[in-house]
């Protein structure tokens, strides 16, 4: 098996370099700044050569004019030459500049890699400094060394790094304790890599974003700083020029000769912004995680939307839901459903599926098959950028699909609740859960404050929970994560529901706790009459839970029907191979000497063929699988699949094969079956 | 490599007896000072012993100190009592000199393919970087990991690619072959499947077992999912709570546990198949065991004793040791 690989973009050794020019490179600001830093070094390292006056050099021809052909920004009080002075002191300012930040940040960045390396009493310690250090007065100090050791320029600078390195320290100790935490940092100690190793090899590299940024930004702070002393008399001897000093010159004729501000100011100013310039494009979006998962922002904003669903906001009639009365019906029907980003692939294609009153719906597949945003698309929260952009969900004949966002509030927690597989999404840590399960149970059936506790206690109850009067006092971060299940189911059947949607509800809880809550779904189904769509990728759950089950191939349903028929009698390959590779299909006594697998992996949605999707990983591939195939029925029940060779697997009755045991493979098991 | 198969097996086949690997009494506590010791601890008293050659799967619940045991075995996690011996040389307490010293014979895979690599190394670096430190040339390490990433099924040009080119089951098997690249005796798998898709775990399965046959590794299995376990391993050791609850031969421990545990664990694994399954369902409904409390045991007892359908009073007073019930070794007064 070969499999797909993306081919590497650059070959260039050092990504490090690579991902930051990218970015610096990509933004105008950043570029300009780089070009106007570089200018004005180049020009002020080589001033000696091409200035037309020595800085020194007086013309009382000319005193305190504005721009002319001799002097072309200018002269100053003593008729000095402007620009002449400008950028032969440049080269000091940003060279003194550049002390600050390498000691602020080299300090910092050193006290926080051996803080993150060296455990939780030195990092203690090291935390302790730096706290008093920022209480520190700043100016007071450097005033002192001034004092003491006179205007020694690079001296104060360093000096006013070693101050600003606490505050450093803190910025970086948190990413670097994070990058310490890596499994791969684990890996390399297992390795005997020496923690010194560790913080250079694993860490600092990590941390190199970071770091340039606040350089860039510490130089712009530097500069100011370091003018600011000269304005109030602490800057380079005179008659040396200085920024700050010529500043602090030109404040003295600010009514008589207000030009003499401007070029000086104007430089300070252009270079300052031309450091944040370049901080900002180093630090915009420094996208190192893989593509593939949702960006933080998205993240975010799914969790907002899931945490929604518990609390749906908008106090909307809904004659239904209001009512005490038994739902009356609730007929979920998907036609033709497809999803997809805005201006991109889709994701999801021609989904259909009925979930009537009571029963349950598995969604099953591996991940990249769209299971979850056909599931979310039920509730309208699929992430920005993505929506419905065909079909029908008909919820009570109803188009939930073309429905405004105002509608889809109404429904959700109402009518359509959600359980996702993270239970603390739906929590907020801030309140108690007594205090989140009430208030959902005021908002969402207009009860009063003593009837919603009482009918908050009664939901846990309902939902296993023995002990419901503590649990209403606890916070969510008390309790465990099958108990925080529980109580999102609570919160979800707070708005009694007719459907819940059920993404991934027990993937991440042990499998006793798995099995004691698809108990409770259960009997919640039976108890309630309301039907669950059930997404998951454990044929096992299925086969524990579900009456019907679309299995779900590259954003198309490729085989669906009732579970017993599916799961026993599998007519697609891609069901077939799936049974073949659970090892919980096999006991221990018929333990295969390998599992079937499925060459290649789940194609992504813009390499979707125009035929079968599944073609290029399947066993039983053939010519006729070129052409789009259509989903019929496949004979038992009201099952249907989508396979030209559907019918042939089913008469031959063909096994998905494991691939061979390698030969050399073979003589240890014989050995072993003879042993 | 297969030269060094060969003699391998000779050594496992001159000396037997000694265990590729031997936990003895280890107890592992989280936290510092009394506060800590007056929680229980996380491992408690745990022995096993791994052979050469054999599988181990070390299974049970989140909380139950099993992976904390393999960060134990591997000296991420320090121990607060017991030993930890590895091909007779005491490594309970070793430094990252003497776990250089080891020669990479004791290495890991873990359970998240997205951080167990570095993602600002290339794939060589990661894979040469333990070769580095044992002095290999760095023509020689990229050579080595060309062939390694070949025999986990990747083509050699992944060398010079980055961690994000990859999918999730691409990096697990790189994960493997970084861990096999310096010709390891033991290797430490950390629910190293079960971050994956049915597919794409099968075929790290079975290139687990391949590698396994093929080098006469030794390997220690962490997993929750008893089914996967008993793929891998000949022996099962059953955890609780820091506890050893069961232990014994896969096929003994998962098709006829005799702990009441191992019983609610083997029962709560859902198979793909519904008949079945309701069986099974009802088997699990009927035993009787009780929702996890929030509150432990009381010390004295066993940590099960709450939830167990079989509790006495002689439960919640004295531990029970190990003792050996048919082919298994069982923690329980009335196994």
């Amino acid at each position: 098996m070969i499999p797909s690989v993306a081919p590497a973009p650059h070959q260039r050794k050092n990504a490090l370099a690579r991902f930051s020019a990218h970015r610096l490179f990509a933004s105008p600001g950043g570029v300009a700044g780089v070009i106007w830093l570089a200018a004005l070094v180049a020009a002020s390292l080589t001033a000696q050569w091409w200035l037309p006056y020595k800085t020194e050099d007086q013309d009382f021809t000319a005193v305190l004019s504005g721009p002319t052909a001799a002097h072309w920004l200018g002269t100053d009080e003593l008729g000095r030459d402007l620009l002449s002075r400008i950028f032969a002191a440049a080269a000091g300012t940003l060279g003194t500049s550049l002390i600050t930040v390498i000691v602020g940040v080299g300090l910092g960045t050193v006290l926080a890699m051996l803080a993150a390396a060296a455990g939780e009493r030195v990092e203690a310690v090291i935390s302790r400094v730096t706290e008093i250090m920022m209480s520190l007065p700043g100016t007071v100090i450097i005033l002192a060394v001034i004092g003491a050791a006179g205007t020694n320029i690079p001296l104060i600078m360093a000096i006013l790094g070693i101050l600003i390195s606490a505050g450093i320290y803190r910025v970086i100790l948190g990413q670097a304790k994070s990058l310490q935490s890596q499994l791969y940092v684990d890996a390399a100690k297992v390795d005997g890599v020496s923690t010194l190793g560790i913080s250079l090899r694993h860490v600092l590299p990590g941390l190199t974003n970071t770091i340039v940024v606040q350089s860039a930004l510490i130089f712009a702070v530097g500069m100011l700083i370091q003018a600011g002393l000269a304005f109030i008399g602490f800057g380079p001897p005179i008659p040396q020029p200085s920024w700050g000093g010529m500043i602090q010159g030109a404040s003295q004729h600010v009514y008589d000769a207000p030009w003499l501000m401007v070029p000086t100011g104007a430089v300070l100013a252009l270079t300052v912004l031309a450091a944040n310039a370049i901080g900002n494009a180093l630090g915009k979006a420094p996208n190192t995680t893989a593509s593939h998962l949702p960006s933080a922002a998205a993240r975010r904003q799914r969790a907002r939307a899931v945490a929604a669903v518990g609390a749906a906001t908008t106090p909307s009639a809904n004659p239904v839901a209001d009512s005490d009365a038994a739902p009356a019906n609730g007929q979920l029907s998907v036609r033709g459903l497809s999803v997809g980003v805005d201006g991109g692939p889709r994701l999801v294609t021609d989904v259909s599926f009925d979930v009537e009153q009571g029963t349950v719906l598995g969604l099953v597949g591996e991940s990249g098959c769209g299971k979850t945003m056909t599931a979310l698309s039920l509730l309208g929260l699929l992430p920005s950028g993505v929506a419905a952009t065909g079909g029908q969900i008909l919820w009570n004949g109803k188009n939930l699909a073309a429905a405004t966002d105002r509608e889809m509030e109404a429904i959700r927690g109402r009518d359509i609740a959600l359980i996702s597989q993270e239970p603390m999404r739906a929590l907020d840590p801030m309140f108690t859960v007594g205090y989140q399960l009430t208030s959902a149970i005021r908002r969402l059936r207009k009860m009063g404050k003593a009837d919603a506790r009482k009918e908050a206690r009664t939901l846990l109850e309902k939902v296993g929970i023995v002990d419901a009067e503590r649990i209403l006092k606890t916070y969510p971060h008390q309790i465990s994560g099958g108990m925080a299940q529980r109580v999102a189911i609570a919160l979800a059947l707070s708005g009694r529901p007719r459907l819940l949607v059920a993404d991934e509800p027990t993937t991440a809880l042990d499998v006793t706790v798995q099995a004691e809550i698809l108990s409770l779904l259960r009997s919640l189904v039976k108890d309630t009459g309301m039907s669950v769509v059930m997404v998951t990728h454990d044929l096992g759950v299925v086969a524990d839970i579900c009456d019907n089950v679309a299995v779900m191939y590259a954003g198309q349903v490729v085989e669906s029907g009732r579970t017993a028929n599916i799961l026993d009698n599998p007519r697609h390959p891609y069901t077939l191979a799936l049974l073949a590779a659970d090892p919980h299909a096999n006991s221990a006594a018929d333990m295969p000497d390998r599992l079937a697998t499925i060459s290649g992996q789940v194609p992504q949605p813009k390499d979707w063929p125009t035929g079968c999707r599944f073609a290029a990983r399947c066993q039983f591939a053939g010519s006729a699988c070129a052409a789009p195939v259509p989903l019929l029925a496949s004979g038992s029940e009201e099952g249907l699949v989508r396979c030209v060779k559907a019918d042939e697997l089913a008469v031959e009755g063909l096994e998905w094969l494991a691939t061979e045991v390698p030969t050399h493979r073979v003589l240890k098991i014989v050995e072993r079956d003879l042993a | 490599m297969s030269i060094k198969t060969v003699e391998r097996q000779d050594t496992a086949a001159v000396a037997p007896e000694q265990p590729m690997l031997e936990v003895k009494e280890l107890v592992v506590r989280y936290g510092r000072g009394r506060k800590a010791a007056a929680l229980p601890a996380a491992v408690d008293g745990v022995s096993f012993s791994i052979l050469p050659g054999e599988t181990v799967g070390l299974v049970g619940e989140s909380g139950s100190g099993k992976s904390t045991i393999g960060k134990a075995i591997l000296g991420l996690q320090k121990s607060a009592g017991g030993t930890i011996t590895f091909q007779g040389k005491d490594v309970t307490r070793a430094g990252a000199a003497e776990r250089r010293a080891l020669g990479g014979e004791l290495r890991a895979v873990f359970q998240d393919p997205n951080s167990s690599l570095n993602p600002r190394q290339t794939i060589g670096a990661s894979l040469a970087e333990p070769l580095r430190l044992r002095g290999v040339t760095a023509a020689e390490a990229r050579e080595k990991a060309e062939a390694m990433l070949e025999r986990v099924g990747l083509p050699r040009e992944a060398v010079d690619r980055y961690p994000s080119q990859f999918s999730g089951g691409q990096r697990q098997r790189i994960a493997v072959a970084r861990a096999l690249i310096c010709d390891p005796r033991l290797v430490v798998c950390d629910e190293a499947v079960s971050a994956l898709d049915l597919s794409t775990q099968a075929q790290v399965l079975n290139l687990l077992a391949d590698l396994r046959d093929e080098l006469g590794l030794s390997y220690l299995f962490i997993a929750h999912d008893i089914s996967v376990v008993q793929f891998l391993a000949q022996r099962v050791v059953v955890l609780y709570r820091g506890q050893v609850m069961e232990s014994g031969p896969a096929a003994a421990v998962t098709e006829a546990p005799k702990h009441p545990f191992t019983q609610a664990l083997v029962a709560a694994s859902p198979v793909p198949r519904p008949a079945e399954q309701a069986h099974r369902r009802a088997v699990r409904e009927a035993l009787g065991v009780r929702t996890a409390a929030a509150v432990s045991a009381s010390p004295g007892g066993c940590p099960f004793s709450q939830r167990c359908p079989l509790a006495t009073e002689l439960c919640t007073s004295e531990r029970p040791a190990l003792r050996r019930v048919g082919a298994s070794d069982v923690a329980c007064h009335y196994a």
